[in-house]
């Protein structure tokens, strides 16, 4: 007995719940609905209020102007916790329930790419604002593209390409490698960096591996010395740059270090990695006017400088708002192809997609100067 | 008739390898050639790199001697290898880097006699931040040992290995937690500018920053002075205080039989914190000078040179002073070189294939004794 009760009981509540789902059939006049899938606790909450804030800015902008295709656009907010398990939780529940056709999110590779293979099976478009593993847009066999999944940052070794290109431009002419062995992103970066750098008639006078635990870079820092490099590219972390800058001091080299985004970091030693120059998605202080204007209305709306998450954020949803207008049509299969050949200035620079769907865009080149970080110029590959 | 005779059974041909060494000899005969070919191609080549190298490798193994010292102290009197060792010496930087950056300790002496030349100031200050260094984490090795090792004097030696190495968990997730050095790598500010010097052709000269060294000039820094005069300077003092002392006297006393000591009127439990304090105080210093020279520190900071220390201990023979010395200038060497010369990150394989190599052929290390088991 006890058991039909407990079977009914379970029936009837399926029975219902699927007569709630049944319920809602979308007509011109609802909104249009986008997911924002941020890591809103977890490691990294600080990441994910900032790519809240950001979406949330742009929605609101074109709300405020009339919303998209004449329909206002609701945003629903889920945590996603920067993991593979709660993303999925979260993916499933604002597709299967909240029936979004768009999400923004997430800010973490490891949760983002979960997200896309459900994305990509039930046709919703997904756009990840910072996710930078090549593979969160293609297939498992890493060459076929996911029709439905894009990012609005660069991938990692793009940087490596416009380093070259700047530290070309700059008039160096050899450069000295540094990389750790065991760091995809490092690795990355680097390789990007030799190859372009070559390409534009730069010379490679020397290429030294180490591994994140070392932290004696003397005989390595002899090499660069001897060598007589006008670059040293070293493109990790804040940590070891501070490692390497403060040996190097120490050991005659003259060259100019240069690196990535893994340097932007507030306990970068400043005396150590003065003079260096570093790439990064966007810089506050670039005096384009899309961006003095978004600093300042973001200041004037949470009373800070927004960082690049937050500007990363507000990029995708205005590509993602762009794209359905563009369309016409709140069709996930059309806005994605409209998404591929869009062409729209956004604060972190002019973004087009290539074939497999990574923004091509200008990356900011900032330095250390005197103690502070300057924006130098912002290149476009 | 029958005739008997006895064959004297010759030994096996692998038993003969064994017994004979002839492996480690072998190996080290090899790599001694393969060594000296290359070492002596790239000085041919580059001798001002070479020497440059060279120099690269003493700074490090002068710290590592500091460290290696405290191991091989412990271990000669309490026949205990003190994993937590690296960790004291982690302490040491962490207390330089609170006495420097949020005390400013380095520069008391500038600030009470704003009239004092620069150089002297902070020589003074940074003499007074590394003594701050070695008394916290002398202090610190007295309570470990009181707590976790006197306990346990009489306990099988295995036990104590294995408090050692929770004490060094115990130090290295203690100082992970935020409200204690933080699990984030902190960048240190050294108490003095870097100076460097070239010496050559020219003569002595300062090095500009920025620009180029001349052809054939040799650098080194005031951070290299400053590690091998105060790493010396320790080890002479040390030198003195085992062979010339009474307390040093007793040191040996215990070391060679502990019982016998206590029975001859001597406070074996207060050598033994000696031994322990005096250990800590040189990784306090080699704390220091480590940051010094690498400057970021972090709560993991200890485990590879505690290690790197411990092996240059061995191979030095563990047990004795001027072992631990030469066992780590030979691992500084051997890092420094072979990053620079083979592959650098295969530099802690080699280094430590060394010590594999050595002990094939000499167990007991270079001036180790053979051991004197005792009931």
């Amino acid at each position: 007995m006890r058991t039909y009760k407990i079977l009914s009981i379970f029936i009837v509540a399926v029975l219902l719940l699927t007569a709630c789902q049944t319920g809602g059939q979308t007509t011109a006049e609802d909104p249009i609905k986008v997911a924002i899938l941020a890591p809103l606790s977890g490691a990294v909450p600080t990441f994910g209020a900032s790519t809240r804030d950001g979406a949330l800015f742009a929605i609101e902008e074109w709300n405020a102007k009339g919303g998209v295709l004449g329909r206002t656009i609701e945003a629903v907010v889920e945590d996603s916790q920067c993991s593979p398990d709660p993303a999925v939780n979260a993916a499933n529940k604002v597709i299967d329930q909240d029936k979004v056709h768009y999400i923004v999110g997430e800010v973490c590779s490891s949760a983002s790419i979960p997200i896309s293979e459900i994305a990509e099976e039930k046709g919703v478009l997904q756009i990840s604002p910072t996710s930078t593993n090549t593979m969160l847009t293609l297939k498992a066999d890493g060459v076929t593209v996911k029709d439905y999944i894009f990012r609005a940052c660069f991938i990692d070794p793009f940087q490596g390409l416009v380093m070259a290109k700047f530290a070309i431009g700059k008039g160096y002419k050899t450069a000295f490698l540094m990389y750790d062995q065991g760091n995809d992103y490092v690795r990355g970066l680097s390789e990007a960096f030799e190859k372009s750098f070559q390409e534009l008639g730069g010379t490679i006078v020397g290429k030294e591996s180490y591994t994140a635990q070392d932290t004696d870079f003397s005989a390595t820092l002899t090499k660069v010395a001897d060598s007589k490099a006008e670059v040293l590219f070293l493109p990790d972390y804040y940590n070891i740059v501070n490692l390497v800058g403060a040996q190097a001091k120490e050991k005659g080299v003259t060259a100019v270090m240069m690196g990535g985004d893994g340097w932007d970091s507030a306990d970068l030693n400043f005396g150590a990695a003065e003079g260096g120059f570093y790439s990064n998605h966007y810089s506050p202080e670039d005096t384009r006017p899309i961006v003095v204007d978004w600093v300042n209305k973001y200041k004037a709306k949470y009373g800070m400088v927004p960082d690049a998450l937050a500007t990363l954020a507000y990029d995708a949803t205005y590509l993602l708002l762009s794209a359905i207008e563009k369309a016409g049509v709140d069709d996930p299969s059309k806005v994605k192809d409209a998404m591929a050949a869009i062409e729209l200035e956004t604060v972190s620079g002019k973004i087009t997609f290539d074939a497999s769907h990574n923004p091509i865009k200008a990356a900011a080149v900032l330095q250390v100067v005197d103690g502070k970080i300057a924006f130098v110029q912002s290149v476009a590959p | 008739m029958k005739l008997t005779t006895t064959v004297q059974k010759s030994p096996g041909f692998f038993t003969r390898i064994i017994e004979r060494k002839w492996i480690g000899r072998g190996m080290l005969i090899l790599l001694s050639l393969f060594v000296i070919y290359i070492l002596a191609g790239k000085l041919i080549e580059k001798p001002t790199v070479f020497l440059q190298q060279v120099i690269n490798g003493l700074q490090l193994g002068f710290v590592y001697a500091l460290i290696a010292l405290g191991y091989t102290m412990v271990y000669g009197i309490v026949r205990l290898i003190n994993f937590a060792h690296g960790d004291v010496f982690m302490v040491g930087s962490f207390v330089s880097f609170y006495a420097i950056s949020r005390f400013g300790i380095h520069s008391w002496l500038i600030n009470l006699l704003p009239g004092i030349p620069a150089f002297l100031g902070l020589l003074v200050g940074t003499i007074t931040v590394v003594i701050i260094s070695m008394i916290v984490c002398a202090v610190m090795a007295f309570t470990i040992e009181r707590i976790a090792y006197k306990p346990l004097r009489d306990a099988p030696r295995i036990s104590l290995l294995i408090t050692a190495i929770g004490v060094s968990f115990f130090l290295e997730y203690f100082g992970a937690l935020n409200f204690v050095f933080t699990p984030n790598f902190i960048s240190f500010q050294r108490p003095f500018e870097v100076t460097t010097w070239q010496l050559g052709k020219e003569g002595l000269t300062i090095l500009q920053q920025g620009s180029t060294v001349n052809e054939g000039s040799v650098i080194f820094s005031n951070i290299f002075i400053i590690i091998v005069l105060a790493s010396v300077f320790l080890l002479a003092v040390l030198q003195f205080v085992v062979n010339k002392t009474k307390v040093g006297k007793a040191m040996r006393a215990v070391a060679y039989d502990k019982y016998t000591a206590r029975l001859m009127g001597i406070n074996t439990d207060a050598i033994i914190s000696t031994t322990f304090m005096i250990g800590a105080a040189l990784a306090g210093a080699a704390g220091v000078l480590y940051a010094i020279a690498f400057p970021s520190i972090i709560f993991w900071m200890g485990i590879i040179p505690g290690l790197k220390a411990f092996v240059a201990a061995v191979l030095g023979g563990i047990g004795s002073i001027p072992g631990a010395v030469v066992g780590a200038l030979i691992m500084g060497q051997a890092e420094v070189l072979s990053a620079a010369y083979i592959s650098s990150p295969m530099r802690d394989a080699i280094s430590f294939s060394i010590l594999i190599i050595v002990l094939l052929v000499r167990p007991t290390g270079i001036f180790g004794e053979a051991s004197r088991e005792k009931a």
